[in-house]
């Protein structure tokens, strides 16, 4: 529900309101200009950085520093981002793409069990002592264990693995995840579990035959938003590794920075390699990734 | 936040279906090892080793206080706290009016602010460090906007003077989060019913009284999720930081997190690092239990039942 909640609900008493009188809509509409002179200064706030990331990108080193800023380069050029790519940038594509998928697929399936077994499974001490430890768990910010989590590692010998940033982007994507999740089955009509339980199925057939594709759209939503978190982490490769060819996109992105210098094109168009993956999902998952964003908060 | 009632309903009912399923317990194990590994663990670990020292590298000593005492007697920490306040009210200060603004402007269902909301979370796809490298490049007073536009109130060394570059940092994780709690604010105004705001109009109530006579009050619980977010997260504004101005310059913007960074994993002196990750726990937990008290009990109550 936490998942569904930020578009549709009054949507369907707008129109009635609206009609209630013509003066009334023109009323809103022409009283509203607070809110729109605030919506269109933060389109220009919020976008121009990133049009600015992007026309730079393009440009060359010298067109750079000799063009008006914000205007797109006299000559295009891929030259900036022929460079990143021939600096290791695929390595650490793939490096990203590892620790999230890696990550996530399993975080992602442990927190759907877990949410089933919090929901279905009664009100057993255990279940509801990991649920309270779930929750608790949506306080602990990482920077704050992350010094025992070091030492864990190190003793686990998994220092500057692609394991040793999976294994803790795991455990964090869990509470939210469960809450999400959780919340979500609790809504699936409880006349179909009973209906499963007739006809012989077990609860484990139950779960993965009846609550999992029921719970599909939480589950693409929590994927998504662990996801996001998982790629653009910074702090665990910056704790957990120290070999460049384990480095993820944010911490190859910082070095191509120091690594660059004044090649600002450069350093930008890594920015935007880094981010067009992103953008991609954006495009496609729009929506469950901004339900997503909001998922456990918007309720 | 007060929508929270209907998941009471449902949970009392699916718990009451529920009790025969008692051997699920299974289930959550997988889940459970890893949250406890790198979570509970940790979290315990964190204040164990604020009594100990260790270099990070080598074997872990008892140290009994002394962890504790070089962290409260250094003035570093009073400053660390004073910046990571200070940014933490500013940044709710820009944040909560703006969001709360454009949550109202794009809870109306016009198809173009529907568009708008498309791009204004571009900046949330971001990561910190990228939005820290390009803010850097962009704020650069030889070569950045400033410059090229020869306008020379922006040609200003944003990062190198204290109050710019705390002004810099504020800003930025504005720029970064006010979409967030737009979408958060959206979310709460389109669940205000509507015939509150026809009963307004029929007493002649105008958009602005009714924006603080009944979108506010009624907003109650959504701004006390936002803010707590706001504020806990702004304590872990880390990797934003050490890319833009890694604490400087000085020591101007070094807050808890980095301060917490620097002693352990620069200076390698763990114990007092952990000591330090340890009030930042406490301070998270207590603004976060202070922010709940101010919403009433009711709140509390229907978190824990909702989830």
């Amino acid at each position: 529900m936490a998942v569904t909640t930020p578009p549709a609900p009054t949507r369907p008493s707008r129109p009635t309101s609206t009609a209630g009188g013509t003066s009334t809509a023109a009323k809103l509409l022409r009283l509203n200009w607070i809110g729109g002179i605030a919506g269109w200064v933060w389109l220009v706030v919020g976008m121009l950085p990133i049009y600015w990331i992007v026309i730079s990108s393009f440009k060359s080193q010298s067109n750079f520093f000799a063009t008006n800023p914000l205007l797109p380069p006299d000559e295009w050029t891929l030259d900036s981002y022929r460079l990143v790519i021939e600096s290791d940038f695929v390595r650490y594509f793939g490096n990203s793409v590892v620790v999230t998928v890696g990550a996530i697929v399993p975080a992602v399936l442990i927190s759907f069990m877990a949410a089933f077994a919090i929901v279905r499974g009664g009100n057993g001490w255990f279940l509801r002592l990991s649920n309270s430890l779930f929750l608790m768990g949506l306080a602990i910010p990482l920077q704050a264990v992350i010094i025992p989590v070091y030492l864990i590692i190190i003793r686990l010998r998994l220092y500057d693995t692609l394991t040793a940033m999976i294994l803790p982007s795991i455990a964090f994507a869990i509470p939210l995840s469960v809450l999400v999740l959780s919340n979500f089955i609790r809504d699936v009509p409880r006349e179909l579990f009973e209906s499963m339980r007739l006809d012989g199925c077990s609860e484990w057939g139950t779960m993965w035959r009846l609550a999992f594709p029921l719970t599909r759209p939480a589950l693409v939503t929590v994927t998504i938003y662990n996801a996001l978190g998982v790629w653009n982490n910074f702090l665990l490769p910056l704790i957990l590794t120290q070999n460049p060819d384990r480095r993820t996109l944010p911490l190859a992105l910082w070095t191509f920075q120091g690594q660059y210098g004044v090649n600002v094109p450069a350093v930008l168009a890594s920015v935007v390699l880094t981010t067009l993956p992103i953008l991609v999902f954006y495009a496609v998952g729009r929506r469950q990734l901004l339900s997503g964003l909001t998922a456990g908060f918007g309720k | 936040m007060s929508t929270l009632a209907p998941p009471v309903v449902k949970g009392t009912r699916s718990a009451n279906s529920g009790g025969r399923s008692g051997s699920l317990g299974w289930l959550v194990l997988p889940a459970l090892l890893f949250f406890v590994t790198f979570g509970v663990v940790p979290l315990f670990g964190v204040l164990f080793l604020s009594f100990t020292r260790w270099d990070g590298i080598g074997a872990i000593h008892p140290d009994g206080l002394n962890a504790w005492r070089s962290v409260l007697g250094d003035p570093q920490l009073l400053h660390s706290l004073g910046v990571t306040f200070l940014i933490m009210i500013l940044s709710w200060l820009v944040q909560t009016p703006a969001s709360l603004l454009l949550g109202t402007f794009l809870a109306g269902h016009q198809r173009y602010r529907g568009f708008l909301a498309v791009l204004y979370f571009i900046p949330l796809l971001l990561s910190s460090a990228a939005i820290a490298i390009t803010w850097k490049a962009l704020l650069d007073p030889n070569f950045g906007l400033g410059a090229g536009l020869g306008l020379s109130f922006l040609q200003q060394d944003w990062l190198g003077k204290d109050t710019l570059a705390v002004g810099v940092v504020v800003f930025i994780v504005s720029w970064q989060f006010i979409p967030f709690h737009s979408l958060i604010y959206q979310g709460g105004v389109r669940q205000i019913p509507r015939s509150i705001y026809e009963a307004a109009e029929i007493v002649g109530a105008g958009r602005l009284r009714q924006f603080f006579s009944i979108t506010l009050p009624q907003l109650k619980y959504t701004i006390i999720t936002s803010s707590t977010l706001m504020v806990v997260g702004s304590l872990t504004f880390f990797d934003l930081i050490f890319v833009l101005t890694a604490g400087g310059p000085g020591d101007a913007t070094r807050v808890l997190a980095l301060d917490m960074y620097k002693r352990g994993f620069m200076a390698n002196l763990m114990g007092p690092a952990s000591a330090i990750a340890v009030i930042l726990v406490l301070v998270g937990l207590g603004i976060a239990l202070g922010l709940r008290r101010l919403g009433g009990t009711d709140q509390t109550d229907s978190m824990l039942e909702g989830a």
